[in-house]
C-alpha cells in the first residue's frame, strides 16, 4: 500500500496547492513541501527497514502492490520496489524538496499552477520508477512529459517556446517508438503463450527471434537514449535545461535523465539480453563519445546554465558505459553516479538560479570576481565544481571510479579513453569557477555594479544539505551500495533468467558475471 | 600510543573544517592559532606514535578506520599503514608543515583571506598525510587528488589577478593528466590482481608476475605517469615554475618540501612493482637524469628569485628519480628529507627578502642585503650550501653523495647516469651561489622597508639546523660509515643495496667535491668579481638566444600550447553551436519548407487549381501510358 501512497500524496498535494493559491501565495509552497517530505520520510523509513532486513519477502521485490485495471487487456496497476527503485524514489523526493525550496522566491506568477505541474512531474517520475506493468509504465512516462512542457513554456526564460517544443518532440518521438515495442512484445508474448499481459515478470524471458528482438529493443532504447541522453540525440537537453526555471532544470537533470538510465537497466537489457549484448560494444563507444564530446561542448559555452547542462551529457556518458558493461561493479557505479550527479548538478543549477536572480544574466562574460562580494557562494560553487570533476572523497568519484573499474573488464582501450574525460572535466569545471568567481571584480559603470548579496539562510541551508549528502556518499557510500546491490541482483537475475530461453550469450555480457564474485 | 595514528591526519582536517565553518567570524589571532595548532597537534601525535613505533621498527602497524565501500567484491578500506617509510614522511611533513604555518602567521598577517589561507593549508597537510599513510591505493589516490586540489586553491590564492588563476588551473590540469593515467593504472592493478591494498597488491604482483611481463610494464608506466605529473618531471614539468604565483609559504610547503615529492613516495612505495618492469625503471632513471640537467640550465638564467628555486626543485626531484631508477630507494627518500629541509629554508628565506623589499622578485634589483637582513642571509647561505652539496658539513652533501655513488655502482646505473648527476651538481652549486652573491652581496639596489619578526626567523634557524644536522644520519664508508637512515629503511626496501658494499672509491667522491666547489667558485667569479665577463658574453646573439630558450623552460610551454591548448580552443569556438544539432534543425527546416509550400498551393484561386488538375492529369496519364 505504501507504494500507492507514494504516488497519491504528491498528486493530491499538488491539486491542493493549486486550489490554495487564492488564500496565500506561500500556501502552495508549504503544501507542496509537506507533500514531498512525507513520502520522503516514508521512502527513507522503508530504506532503513530494508537495510535491517525487515522488508525481505523472499521474492525479488521489497514491496509490491497490484490491482486489476483493464483486465480484458491484461493491464493492472502493478507497482513494485526493489533496491534500485527505492534509491531512485528517495532521490526523487529529495530533489523535489530541493526544487520547491530553491524556487521559493524565483516563481512569482501562477504559483499554484506551477506547483501543480511540479508535483505532477514528480508523481510521474515516481510512477516510472515503481510501475512494473508496461502499460502503466508508459502512462507514467507520458505523465512526466506534459507538465514539464508547461513548466518550461510558462515559467521559462527568453527562448522557452523553442526549447519546450524541442523537448516535447524529441521525447515524444522516443516514447512512441517505445510504445510500438511494448505492443510488439505484448502480442508476441500473447501469441506464444496465449496470455495477453503487460506484466513485467511474465514478459521477461519471452522467446523472441533475434531480428525482431533487435528491433523491439531498439524501440525501448530509442526512448531511453533520448532521455539519458546519448550523443547525438542530446541536442534537446541544453535548450530545455537552459530555458527551464530552476526547479525544472533541477528535475530535468537530476531525475528525468535518470529515467532513461533506469529504463535501460530495468527493461531494455533484461528483456532482450542477447540483442543488448550485440550492441554492447557500440553502446559503450557511444558512452565514451558522450563523455568526451559533452566535455568539449561544455568548455565552449558562455551561458553558465548551458555549461552546466552540457556537463550532464558528459556525465551520462559514464552511465551508458556502465550499463552496457553490465557487471556488478559497473552497475553499482551507475547507480552511485545517477544519485550523485542528481545532487551535484542539481546544486549547480540552484547556484545558477541564485546568480540569475541577483545579477540578471547567465552570460559568464558579464560576470567576474564574485568571490569578493559573495565568498560563501563562491566556496559552495567551488565545492560542486569539484564534485563534478570527480574529486575523491565526494560521491561522484565513487560512481565514476566504479563504472570505470567495471568497464576495464570489458575493454581496456574504452576505459582508458573514458578516463581522459577526467581531464576535460577538470578543464571546464575550473574554467567556470575562474570566469564567474575569480578574476577582478567587475566595476563597469551601470552594469552589475550593484553589490550582490551572499547566500541567504534558506539558500545556505539547501546547498548545505546537498554538500553534506555528497560528502557522506563519498566517504560512506556503503548503505547506498548495499541497497543498490539488492536491485542490481534483481535485474541481473531477470537478465540471466531471460537469457536461459535463448542461445548462449556472447562473451561480452557474460564475462562480467564470471568475475563479479571475486 | 600507536593508536593515536588517526589523529595525525585528523587534526589538520579538523582545523580545516573549523576554519571553514567559522569563516570570517573569527579574528586573525584565533584563525592563526587554530591553523597552526592543528598542525602542531599532528606533529605531537607523530612524535608520540613514532617513539612507540621505534621500539619495534621492523613490524608495520596497520590501523583500520572503516570499510570505505564494498561493491561486487571490490572492497577498499580506509586504513592507515605505518612503516619506516611512512613514518619518515609524516615526520617531515608535520615538522616542516608546522614551521611553515608558524612562519605564515606573520608573513600573511596583512593579507585578505587570512583564515581561508590557513583553512586550505590545513586541508593540504591533512591530505598529504593521508597520501603517505594510506594502506590502500584508492585512499592514496584520495590524498593524491586532495593535495592537487589544495595546490590549485593556494596557487590561485590571490584570485583577483587572472594570471594567478591561469597558473593555478595549469597546475591542476597538467597534474590531472598524470592522475588520469594513474587511475587507469589502478584499474589495471585491480583487474589483474584483484585488490588495491598496497601491500597485498605488491605481494600478488611479486608472486604472479615474474620477469617483465607486458602488464607489469604497463601498470608501472601508468603509475610513473602519475608520479611524473605530481613531481613535475619531464614531460609534465611545465606547471611548477608558474605555480610560484602562490604565496611564498605555499611554494615552500607544497611546491618544494612535500607535495611535489609525492611521486617519489609513490614509486618508493610501489617499488616491488617497478622492480618487475626493468624498462620502466630505466625510464625513471633517464627521466630523472634529463630533468635534473634541463631544469638545472633553466635555473641558471632565471631572474625571479622564486623561479630559480622552482627550477632547482624540479632538478633536485630529478635526482630522486635518478636514485629510484637505479634502485637506490632509501637514497631517494634520504634526499627527499634533506631537500625538504633546505629547500623549505631557501623559500622561507626568499620570502623574508621579498617581504623586506615590498614584493620585489627580481634578483637583479636586490643586492647587498647581507648586512641588513643578517638572519636571512646566514640561514639562506646554509640552505644554499646544503643545496650545493658543500662537502662534509651539509646534509645535501651526504644525500647527494649517496645517490651519485649508487648511480655509478648499481647494476642499473653506470657512468652515463653518474655523469648526468655530476654535471647537475656543478649546475646546482653554480645557480645556488649565483643567488647568494647577487641577492646578498654587491651594491644595495632597493630599500629595506620591513624586517621580519621572530615568527618568521625562528623557523629559518630551525630549518638551517636541520639542513646541516640531518645529513649525519647517513655517511659514506670513507667518512665513518654511518648508516642510521638506510638501516631504518631496511625493512621497507629489503632489496636495496647495502651502502657499505657500494662504496665506489675515493676518486669518484673527490670528483663530486671538486665539482661542487668549482661551481661555487665560478659563481663567485661571474657574479661578484668580474661582472663584465658575463655581460660581454650575453651580447652575442647566439648565446642570448640560448639564454632565452633556457629561461622559457626549453620551449615546452609553446609546444603544448600549439599541440593541445589551441586545437581545443579552436574546436570549442567552431563547434559552439553543436554540429549534432544541425541534423535536427535541418529536419525542422525541411518540415517548415513543406508546410510553406502546401500553404502556398492552397491559395483559393481557381486558375491555380485548374493548372494543378491539368498537371496532375498529365502526370497520371504519363505514368499509366508509359
Amino acid at each position: 500500500m505504501m507504494l500507492l501512497w507514494l504516488l497519491l500524496i504528491p498528486l493530491a498535494c499538488g491539486i491542493l496547492a493549486w486550489l490554495s493559491e487564492r488564500l496565500h501565495p506561500n500556501l502552495p509552497r508549504l503544501i507542496s513541501l509537506a507533500g514531498l517530505t512525507v513520502p520522503l520520510g516514508m521512502a527513507s523509513a522503508s530504506w532503513f527497514n530494508s537495510r535491517e532486513g525487515f522488508l525481505f519477502s523472499g521474492g525479488p521485490w521489497l514491496a509490491e502492490v497490484s490491482f486489476p485495471w483493464i483486465p480484458h487487456w491484461g493491464v493492472s496497476i502493478h507497482l513494485a520496489m526493489d533496491g534500485m527503485s527505492l534509491l531512485l524514489v528517495v532521490l526523487t523526493f529529495f530533489l523535489g524538496c530541493i526544487s520547491v525550496v530553491s524556487s521559493w522566491t524565483e516563481v512569482k506568477e501562477r504559483v499554484g499552477f506551477f506547483h501543480l505541474n511540479l508535483m505532477a512531474i514528480l508523481t510521474g517520475i515516481t510512477g516510472v520508477f515503481l510501475a512494473i506493468d508496461l502499460f502503466l509504465f508508459y502512462f507514467f512516462w507520458e505523465l512526466m512529459l506534459v507538465p514539464m512542457y508547461f513548466l518550461i513554456l510558462l515559467w521559462g526564460h527568453e527562448n522557452r517556446r523553442h526549447a519546450a517544443m524541442k523537448f516535447f518532440i524529441f521525447t515524444q518521438m522516443g516514447g512512441l517508438l517505445m510504445l510500438l515495442s511494448i505492443l510488439g512484445l505484448y502480442f508476441i508474448h500473447g501469441g506464444i503463450s496465449g496470455e495477453y499481459t503487460f506484466d513485467y515478470s511474465r514478459l521477461l524471458g519471452t522467446p523472441v527471434g533475434a531480428i525482431p528482438a533487435f528491433w523491439l529493443m531498439m524501440g525501448f532504447v530509442a526512448a531511453f537514449a533520448v532521455k539519458l541522453p546519448v550523443v547525438p540525440l542530446h541536442t534537446w537537453l541544453p535548450d530545455a535545461h537552459t530555458e527551464a526555471p530552476t526547479a525544472g532544470s533541477v528535475i530535468l537533470a537530476g531525475l528525468l535523465l535518470k529515467t532513461g538510465a533506469y529504463g535501460l537497466m530495468r527493461f531494455a537489457v533484461p528483456f532482450f539480453p542477447s540483442a543488448a549484448a550485440s550492441v554492447a560494444a557500440p553502446a559503450m563507444v557511444l558512452g565514451v563519445i558522450g563523455i568526451l564530446y559533452g566535455a568539449v561542448m561544455t568548455f565552449s559555452q558562455t551561458d553558465m546554465k548551458r555549461l552546466v547542462a552540457y556537463t550532464s551529457v558528459s556525465h551520462m556518458g559514464f552511465v551508458l558505459l556502465g550499463i552496457f558493461a553490465w557487471n556488478t561493479i559497473a552497475l553499482q557505479g551507475v547507480i552511485m553516479q545517477i544519485i550523485c550527479h542528481g545532487i551535484g548538478t542539481g546544486a549547480l543549477f540552484v547556484i545558477v538560479g541564485i546568480l540569475q536572480e541577483r545579477v540578471h544574466t547567465r552570460d559568464m562574460e558579464r560576470m567576474s570576481g564574485l568571490q569578493a562580494q559573495a565568498p560563501r557562494m563562491a566556496g559552495v560553487a567551488v565545492f560542486f565544481a569539484l564534485a563534478s570533476l570527480g574529486l575523491p572523497g565526494l560521491g561522484n568519484f565513487v560512481g565514476e571510479f566504479l563504472v570505470l573499474l567495471g568497464a576495464v573488464r570489458i575493454s581496456i582501450p574504452i576505459t582508458a579513453a573514458a578516463s581522459a574525460g577526467l581531464i576535460f572535466a577538470t578543464v571546464y569545471s575550473l574554467w567556470m569557477i575562474q570566469k564567474v568567481f575569480h578574476g577582478p571584480a567587475l566595476t563597469r559603470p551601470g552594469r552589475e555594479a550593484a553589490a550582490i548579496s551572499d547566500l541567504s539562510l534558506r539558500e545556505s541551508f539547501v546547498l548545505g544539505v546537498m554538500i553534506v549528502s555528497l560528502v557522506w556518499l563519498g566517504l560512506f557510500p556503503q548503505p547506498v551500495l548495499d541497497t543498490a546491490g539488492i536491485g542490481i541482483d534483481n535485474v541481473r537475475r531477470a537478465h540471466a533468467s531471460a537469457g536461459e530461453h535463448r542461445q548462449p550469450q556472447p562473451e561480452v555480457i557474460s564475462r562480467g558475471g564470471v568475475h563479479a564474485g571475486r | 600510543m600507536k593508536e593515536l595514528l588517526w589523529l595525525v591526519p585528523a587534526a589538520p582536517y579538523a582545523g580545516f573544517l573549523l576554519l571553514t565553518l567559522l569563516g570570517r567570524r573569527v579574528t586573525r589571532r584565533v584563525a592563526g592559532l587554530v591553523g597552526t595548532g592543528s598542525v602542531g597537534l599532528s606533529l605531537v601525535a607523530t612524535v608520540l606514535v613514532g617513539l612507540d613505533f621505534l621500539a619495534a621498527p621492523s613490524r608495520p602497524y596497520v590501523l583500520h578506520l572503516w570499510g570505505w565501500m564494498n561493491a561486487g567484491g571490490f572492497a577498499p578500506g580506509v586504513a592507515l599503514y605505518l612503516d619506516p617509510l611512512s613514518l619518515t614522511m609524516i615526520f617531515v611533513i608535520t615538522l616542516v608543515g608546522f614551521l611553515i604555518h608558524v612562519y605564515s602567521t606573520e608573513f600573511m598577517a596583512e593579507e585578505e583571506g587570512f583564515s581561508r589561507f590557513f583553512a586550505w593549508m590545513n586541508l593540504f597537510v591533512g591530505s598529504m598525510l593521508v597520501l603517505v599513510l594510506a594502506d590502500d591505493l584508492l585512499l592514496l589516490y584520495l590524498g593524491w587528488e586532495g593535495v592537487g586540489l589544495c595546490s590549485y586553491l593556494l596557487i590561485g590564492f590571490w584570485y583577483k589577478d587572472p594570471a594567478n588563476g591561469r597558473a593555478a588551473r595549469k597546475a591542476f590540469v597538467v597534474t590531472r593528466v598524470g592522475d588520469a593515467a594513474m587511475a587507469v593504472g589502478l584499474f589495471l592493478i585491480y583487474h589483474h590482481l584483484g585488490t588495491l591494498n598496497i601491500q597485498e597488491a605488491m605481494r600478488q604482483a611479486s608472486s604472479q608476475w615474474s620477469a617483465g611481463p607486458v602488464v607489469a610494464v604497463a601498470v608501472a608506466a601508468l603509475l610513473l605517469a602519475g608520479a611524473v605529473g605530481k613531481s613535475a618531471q619531464l614531460p609534465l614539468q611545465v606547471w611548477l615554475p608558474d605555480a610560484m604565483a602562490g604565496p611564498t609559504p605555499v611554494s615552500a610547503l607544497i611546491h618544494a618540501a612535500t607535495m611535489v615529492t609525492a611521486g617519489v613516495y609513490l614509486i618508493g612505495r610501489a617499488h616491488a612493482l617497478f622492480v618487475l618492469a626493468p624498462q620502466v625503471m630505466e625510464a625513471v632513471a633517464i627521466i630523472g637524469g634529463l630533468t635534473l640537467l634541463i631544469s638545472g640550465f633553466s635555473a641558471l638564467v632565471q631572474t625571479d628569485i622564486k623561479r630559480v628555486l622552482a627550477y632547482s626543485t624540479i632538478s633536485q626531484i630529478g635526482y630522486m628519480f635518478l636514485a629510484l631508477g637505479v634502485g637506490a630507494w632509501s637514497a631517494a627518500i634520504f634526499h627527499f628529507m634533506t631537500h625538504a629541509f633546505f629547500k623549505a629554508l631557501l623559500f622561507l628565506g626568499a620570502g623574508v627578502v621579498i617581504m623586506a623589499l615590498e614584493h620585489e622578485h627580481d634578483i637583479f634589483r636586490m643586492g647587498g642585503l647581507r648586512r641588513r637582513l643578517p638572519v636571512a642571509f646566514w640561514t639562506f647561505l646554509i640552505g644554499a650550501a646544503s643545496l650545493s652539496a658543500l662537502p662534509l658539513v651539509t646534509a645535501g652533501f651526504y644525500s647527494k653523495e649517496l645517490i651519485l655513488s649508487q648511480a655509478w655502482s648499481s647494476p642499473a646505473g653506470g657512468p652515463w647516469l653518474w655523469s648526468a648527476g655530476i654535471c647537475g651538481a656543478f649546475l646546482t652549486s653554480l645557480y645556488s651561489f649565483r643567488l647568494v652573491f647577487v641577492v646578498f652581496f654587491g651594491e644595495p639596489k632597493s630599500e629595506v622597508s620591513r624586517s621580519a619578526g621572530p615568527m618568521m626567523l625562528i623557523p629559518l634557524v630551525l630549518l638551517a639546523f636541520l639542513s646541516v644536522a640531518s645529513g649525519f644520519l647517513e655517511m659514506p664508508a670513507t667518512l665513518g660509515g654511518v648508516h642510521v637512515f638506510s638501516g631504518f629503511m631496511r625493512t621497507v626496501f629489503p632489496d636495496s643495496m647495502i651502502p657499505e658494499a657500494v662504496s665506489p672509491g675515493l676518486a669518484l667522491q673527490a670528483a663530486a667535491v671538486v665539482v661542487s666547489l668549482a661551481g661555487i667558485y665560478l659563481a663567485y667569479f661571474l657574479f661578484l668579481r668580474n661582472l663584465l665577463f658575463l655581460k660581454r658574453f650575453a651580447m652575442r646573439p647566439f648565446l642570448a638566444a640560448v639564454q632565452r630558450f633556457w629561461k622559457e623552460g626549453w620551449g615546452f610551454d609553446r609546444l603544448y600550447d600549439n599541440l593541445f591548448v589551441r586545437p581545443l580552443l579552436w574546436i570549442a569556438k567552431v563547434n559552439r553551436d553543436d554540429v549534432a544539432d544541425l541534423v535536427f534543425l535541418g529536419v525542422a527546416w525541411a518540415g517548415r519548407g513543406v508546410h510553406r509550400g502546401l500553404v502556398m498551393s492552397q491559395s483559393g484561386r481557381v486558375r491555380w487549381y485548374a493548372v494543378g488538375i491539368v498537371i496532375g492529369a498529365v502526370l497520371f496519364l504519363a505514368v499509366v501510358i508509359v
